[in-house]
């Protein structure tokens, strides 16, 4: 018999509109010591399984069909009383952003001991010495000094062990973990991972590991769910679906990740369930004013920059204290090409990307466009005219567009702004832009909340190219987006370089999308660039301990299928 | 959950369909409390507008005062010049219903001006303290913090007591609505330069804002165009609060007599000078003007209330 | 720890040394002091002795000097109406102020943070919904009316309660207390009610809004998740987080208690401070004018120097950032 079994789960949310079922007759069952995959896009249903198992579907959602049985009870319609006296003995839960999950005024210890002693009662000697254990056992060095300590004292991956302490403090059978690494760095990701697999086998416990990143499934799971629009597309061993997937969506879902090992000319074209939107590539390229790259010219010359930010205010001088964010950077980004920025939050990645914009100002060093220094620039009419040949693609779709304002004037608004039309010539253009980026002019006409991600960051696209600029910044263009629509975007501005001759800045924290997309890398930690390398020779043989160290933890996906992926020569 | 497919785009609707098919436009039909609120919200701005056509007697005009018709009850003719008057007369004679309709006119001209006024100084120097930051917002918002610490209704008292003292006295009376004003309003922009800085802070940081920074844009049509649209609905919640509060600020400066004068008299002016008769039993002088205050504090109170919820998703 | 609180305690110098120069300047150009002390037959030698006696011929900053020097000895003038020194007159009413601010004070945060946690967690409740339109009626309802009200039903109709001033007092040293006589303590019910009632409704639906903020947070989700009672979720681990705000706001709305004692007093013609001000207005008295707003500033800034020490025993992270410094 299995630990947890889900039979012909629905999960219903009526909205005034429509009935939207989120869960759709789904089976599901975990076995002990077992960590049980559950991956999809986003809204595909997974987080709400989570939340049914737990009981705590936000209103208005119900349980519409279906019945979730541990170690063969019903737990499924079971009244709030004795659904608390099984939240957190028998089941737990891991959410994704460990610094919102623990409570701010309490010490740590409080937190353990309060919750120990819910479900276990004794002593508060017994359950400090609980708590001790828990702490030591996660891995938190100093427990002593470290529980009387309030969360905020504790890093970001420190803080998820104390809540994998706290979901672990009553010997729970079933563990939901919702996302538990998508909020950390790589590093710290890969010993989270370690540590729910250590204690899943020691224990014997039971995991439901929900997250939307194959790396994390490939490397940790044992077996796998792929989801689909709130319906089961394929379940069985995660070796064998990642494999041998044999349903289209899950072919296409594994097509659709970058690979640190094998470098694509494009991303397989993903036709499951939607039309694949056409970027025109080549209607845009027969309008854009021929460039002649000299790469062997940089385009972009940065010299000792450094970028310092006020970290605590201080009225006279010497109270104010400063970190520094960018510190003594030099490098050159050749025509043409596509550059790489690679390091973990905090590294000074996207400062040196706003700086190269304008929109930070430099503390120290230059920055030379085409010969020209840039960084220093106060004339009005100088700063537009290096403006117009520098655009910049954000991370976030959804805050990267202004909400009030319609498509088409976002659009319009960069060559309105430089006056490079004038009248019904603008309207023709930004139709014109629109129809290239695959989403048609009466696109135009709507707010940016009627899109979806991947259709909003090709507004963004559009509205970057409004100006025919020579340098495009990317920042992390596409760690906000599901994989299948990740490749849709990594294609286009392949083409852009390819076609367009525009020269790249990419700036990511993704090791195989960074070598999916560019030439030459730059390897940052705190502010520095500790190794610059041909992109080829950076995965092959890393020269700097850091980078290597980057590249061991970064999850391998060789078990992955390579089905319908042609390699680039 | 619409990121899986890239969609075919549907085709457009109006303008208005879009509307009236929003989720905002939704709830305000399917609530009762904002349908009905917002129906007497306008039926007693339309009264008080129109107020010269509808009321039967002009209260201000010393030719049509029969001081014979004075303290007549409600509804019941009067002993000795048989007239009835719908909501009885006051110590002068005057017609008390016509007295609330040009009492309303008063206290809404003033409520209205006085969160118009504060809106447009709160909303700007919010927006500046945010979009620039630096020693312009610790100006500002200090200036803020310290007049917060003082309640409203005695900042507008001092602005009162202060204006009085340098104005000349022959023109105390024709200020005093001005004055007001403006002392209502200086005491109450606190609340929409905070909110609409707390609310710029946060979209300031937001891509779009450096997207156009990027393009070029300048610090003007940046807070104005993309900024200010993106606050403006805490601001829309706040001006409905305020507009309830500024008009039980009008009517309790006007009861304390550092108001309206009684020559224009307001509902509070209207409410001090019933509180007299009270004791001597003609209750409706005080009782029928403290109703229409209830009323519109209430109405708009209940629609600033719903508008906070249906502009706020995540509290339903 | 020491450093905030001199930081905080230079602040509030601040605040107060600028309240100074408000109340100074409407001294100095707020009608002419000369007009309102001499009468109409004046020689120009009268005006320059008194104009030399004020020291009004002295540069600005000299004034303002002496002003607050004299402030902080507690000297303000002389009452332009009354003839008497404003510090005299502003003793003899602190009392009856102070007494009723305190009990409406007690009144509405006492009951005030009771009724929020529980409309907030009963929030589907028919108890919890009636409350919270009642409070809505309490919101739109101007103080001067309720206690118009309250002095109708309980003083003209049911003739239970006095309708106006402290009934007898009892003299302590220089404190004149209505808390030990019946008739104090009965004249003291309804302005009370009618200044605690307002304030209680403002710091109930503040309360009952940062709860609901807090019972979706994270943390709340996750110790629900744990298997936590409701008990503790709701009275340990939101209730303390809800306090962090709402410490604050209610500190601003203790400050506001003084400000309407102005208008309870006046209905009820209680004879404190706020009697004595809206007087002052209306009469341009500016000493005392001045001196009441120096007075509550004070008053004030030493409400907002307690809000923040609380806030710092309340919360850890800005413990923590205080000793960084």
């Amino acid at each position: 018999m299995s630990l947890l079994t889900i039979n012909d789960l629905t999960v219903e949310f009526p909205t005034r509109r429509q009935l939207f079922t989120a869960v759709d007759h789904v089976d599901l069952s975990v076995e002990p010591g077992e960590i049980h995959g559950l991956v999809g896009e986003s809204g595909a249903g997974k987080s709400t399984i989570g939340a049914a198992i737990m009981g705590l579907l936000d209103r208005p959602g119900r349980i519409a069909s279906g019945t979730i049985k541990l170690s063969g009870d019903q737990i499924s319609g079971l009244d709030a009383v004795a659904m608390r006296g099984l939240r957190g003995k028998k089941i737990s839960m891991i959410f994704q952003d460990p610094l919102t999950s623990l409570n701010p005024l309490f010490t740590v210890r409080e937190q353990l001991t309060e919750t120990i002693q819910a479900h276990l009662g004794g002593t508060d000697a017994e359950a400090n010495q609980r708590a001790r254990d828990l702490i030591d056992r996660v891995g938190i060095p100093d427990p002593d000094t470290r529980l009387d300590q309030y969360p905020h004292q504790f890093s970001g991956g420190m803080r998820q062990r104390v809540v994998i302490a706290l979901a672990l403090c009553t010997e729970p059978d079933v563990i939901i973990a919702d996302e538990p690494t998508t909020a950390l760095d790589v590093s710290v990701q890969a010993q989270i991972l370690d540590l729910i697999k250590e204690l899943a086998l020691e224990r014997q416990v039971g995991v439901i590991l929900i997250t939307h990143d194959m790396g994390v499934i490939a490397d940790t799971t044992d077996k796998v769910t792929v989801m689909y629009a709130g319906k089961v597309v394929e379940t069985g061993p995660t070796s064998q679906v990642m494999g041998k997937p044999t349903h289209e969506y899950t072919k296409s879902l594994i097509a659709a990740v970058p690979r640190p090992t094998l470098k694509l000319h494009r991303f397989p074209q993903i036709s499951y369930g939607g039309r694949e939107t056409r970027f025109a590539i080549d209607d845009m390229a027969r309008h854009w004013p021929k460039v002649d790259n000299d790469t062997s010219k940089p385009v972009f010359e940065i010299r000792n920059l450094t970028k310092k930010f006020l970290q605590r205010k201080g009225l006279l001088p010497w109270d104010r204290t400063y970190f520094t964010a960018v510190d003594d950077v030099s490098f050159d980004i050749r025509a043409g090409e596509v550059f790489g920025v690679v390091g973990e939050s905090g590294s000074g990645k996207s400062t040196i990307a706003r700086m190269i914009a304008g929109l930070y100002p430099v503390d120290g060093g230059t920055i030379t466009f085409e010969g020209q220094v840039v960084s220093d620039l106060t004339n009005r009419a100088a700063l537009d005219a290096y403006r117009k040949n520098i655009q910049m693609i954000f991370q976030d779709p959804y805050s990267s567009l202004n909400p009030r304002m319609r498509v088409d004037d976002i659009v319009a608004e960069p060559i309105r702004h430089h006056k490079l039309m004038e009248g019904s010539d603008i309207k023709r253009r930004v139709n014109e832009l629109l129809d290239q980026v695959g989403l048609g002019h009466e696109a135009g006409l709507k707010y940016p909340h009627e899109f979806s991600g991947g259709q909003r960051q090709r507004i963004s696209i559009a509205r970057a190219l409004a100006t025919q600029p020579r340098f495009l910044i990317c920042d992390e263009p596409t760690s906000a987006l599901d994989v299948s629509i990740q490749a849709q975007i990594l294609n286009i501005l392949k083409d852009l370089q390819e076609h367009l001759g525009l020269t790249l800045l990419f700036i990511s924290h993704d090791l195989p999308v960074v070598r999916q997309m560019c030439d030459r890398v730059a390897v940052m930690k705190q502010g520095k660039v500790v190794e610059l390398q041909e992109t080829n020779e950076l995965f092959a043989n890393p020269q700097t301990e850091y980078a290597s160290e980057l590249l061991r933890l970064m999850p391998k996906l060789d078990d992955l299928s390579t089905d319908g992926l042609e390699a680039e020569i | 959950m619409t990121d899986t497919i890239e969609t075919p785009t549907a085709p457009t609707k109006s303008r208005f369909t879009k509307f009236w098919d929003s989720d905002f436009a939704w709830s305000f039909r399917h609530s009762p409390v904002a349908l009905i609120a917002s129906l007497v919200v306008l039926i007693l701005l339309l009264a008080a507008v129109f107020a010269p056509v509808i009321a039967p007697y002009n209260p201000f005009d010393p030719a049509s005062l029969n001081l014979m018709n004075g303290f007549t009850p409600p509804g019941t003719p009067n002993a000795f010049t048989q007239e009835t008057f719908f909501l009885g007369t006051d110590d002068q004679g005057r017609d008390v219903f016509s007295t609330i309709l040009y009492g309303m006119r008063i206290s809404l001209f003033v409520g209205v001006s006085a969160v118009m006024l504060a809106l447009i100084i709160g909303v700007i120097l919010g927006l500046v303290a945010a979009y620039f930051g630096g020693w312009v917002e610790t100006l500002i918002m200090r200036i803020a913090d310290v007049q917060l610490t003082f309640p409203a209704i005695l900042v507008a008292m001092l602005i009162f007591g202060i204006a009085k003292g340098v104005t000349p006295p022959e023109y105390r009376n024709e200020m005093a609505i001005y004055v007001l004003i403006i002392a209502i309003a200086l005491s109450d922009w606190v609340q929409f330069a905070r909110v609409v800085r707390g609310a710029a802070l946060v979209e300031k940081n937001k891509e779009y804002v450096q997207a156009a920074r990027l393009i070029g844009r300048g610090p003007i049509p940046i807070m104005f165009r993309h900024i200010l649209p993106n606050v403006l609905s805490p601001v829309l919640v706040i001006a409905t609060i305020s507009l309830a509060l500024a008009i039980i600020a009008e009517a309790t400066l006007s009861f304390l007599g550092v108001g309206a004068p009684p020559t224009q008299p307001s509902l509070g002016t209207l409410i001090r000078i019933g509180q007299g008769f009270l004791f001597s039993g003609e209750w409706w002088i005080l009782f029928f003007p403290a109703c229409t205050l209830l009323a519109l504090a209430l109405s708009v109170n209940l629609l600033g209330d719903w508008l906070r919820d249906a502009l706020n998703p995540k509290l339903r | 720890m020491f450093a905030y609180i001199v930081r905080r305690m230079l602040q509030s110098v601040i605040v107060l040394l600028v309240v100074g120069l408000v109340a100074f300047s409407m001294f100095r150009f707020v009608g002419d002091p000369i007009d309102n002390m001499l009468g109409q037959e004046r020689t120009q030698a009268d005006i320059d002795r008194l104009r030399a006696e004020l020291g009004l011929d002295q540069p600005f900053p000299v004034q303002y000097y002496k002003f607050l020097k004299n402030a902080v000895q507690g000297n303000f003038g002389v009452s332009y109406r009354q003839g008497r020194p404003v510090s005299t007159i502003i003793a003899e009413r602190a009392p009856a102020t102070l007494e009723l601010a305190f009990v409406s004070g007690f009144l509405a945060i006492t009951m005030g943070i009771a009724l929020g946690v529980f409309t907030a967690i009963r929030r589907q409740g028919i108890a919890a919904n009636v409350i919270m339109t009642v409070s809505l009626i309490g919101v739109s309802l101007p103080t001067f009316l309720i206690g118009i009200l309250l002095i109708y039903i309980f003083s003209v109709e049911l003739d239970l309660l006095p309708s106006f001033g402290r009934g007898e007092t009892v003299m302590i040293g220089n404190w004149s207390t209505g808390f030990l006589t019946t008739s104090g303590l009965k004249a003291l019910i309804l302005p009370a009610i009618t200044l605690g009632l307002y304030q209680m409704t403002l710091i109930m639906r503040l309360v009952r809004s940062e709860m609901l903020e807090v019972l979706r947070a994270d943390y709340v989700r996750f110790a629900r998740a744990r298997g936590l009672s409701d008990r503790v979720i709701n009275f340990r681990h939101a209730l303390k987080n809800t306090m962090v705000p709402v410490i604050t706001i209610t500190g601003l709305q203790l400050g506001s208690i003084i400000a309407f004692a102005i208008i309870t007093e006046t209905v009820f013609q209680w004879p404190g401070v706020g009697l004595l001000f809206i007087n002052a207005i209306q009469f341009v008295d500016i000493p005392v004018m001045a001196a009441y707003l120096m007075l509550i500033s004070v008053m004030f800034v030493s409400i907002n120097l307690i809000v923040d020490l609380l806030y710092y025993a309340i919360d850890p992270r800005l413990r923590v950032d205080a000793r960084a410094t």
